[in-house]
């Protein structure tokens, strides 16, 4: 298992990129930034189950928090409004 | 829907096919639960409905896309080959 990089209350940023494959990070928050709400644990990578591997080593999965204002620039609804996400270590920076 | 504009969700509550429980039974066993052996995972069912053209996706019900990709997925791993999947089709056919 992959040790935790990040903790709770910690700011980090999805990485913008869209490599081929099975991916579990949304396409719509990557490159966004938000922040840490918790350490769901650690899971077998997805990316890597989806093409008959291990998907050993576990990765640490979070599930972070977004501004809604900052995630859809036209949103109308209450400037508290937030998305979370879960999103795998690998893919936040 | 995934983050695109789909319009209203409009809920609604339904029963269940006794096919669609079949296709949602197959997928538990196939993962391995209850000692059995592991032939696939979630990830690779969804790998596979995400390779689905975005028509056939659409066209598809829940279901018709799980067994659809299940399908793919045991041929990928060579659990089952097209010769006898095909020839199973056939013999489906012929059924009354």
């Amino acid at each position: 298992m992959i040790e935790p990089r990040f903790k709770p209350g910690d700011q980090v940023r999805v990485r913008k990129t869209y490599p081929l494959g099975h991916i579990r990070t949304p396409f719509y928050i990557r490159g966004h930034s938000g922040v840490v709400e918790r350490i769901c644990g650690a899971f077998g990578n997805p990316e890597e189950l989806a093409q008959m591997r291990s998907g050993e080593p576990r990765q640490p999965l979070y599930r972070v928090r977004f501004r809604q204002q900052e995630v859809w620039p036209a949103y109308q609804g209450n400037a508290e409004d937030v998305l979370e996400v879960e999103i795998f270590q690998h893919w936040l920076e | 829907m995934g983050g695109l504009p789909a319009g209203k969700v409009e809920p609604t509550e339904h029963d269940y096919e006794e096919w669609e429980r079949r296709v949602d039974a197959l997928m538990i066993l196939l993962s391995g639960v209850q000692g059995h052996k592991k032939l696939m995972t979630v990830d690779e069912l969804r790998k596979n409905i995400e390779a689905l053209p975005s028509d056939a996706y659409e066209r598809m019900s829940y279901y018709e896309r799980w067994v659809t990709s299940i399908t793919q997925t045991m041929i990928q791993r060579g659990v089952i080959t097209t010769e006898e999947l095909g020839r199973k089709m056939a013999e489906i056919e012929k059924r009354d």
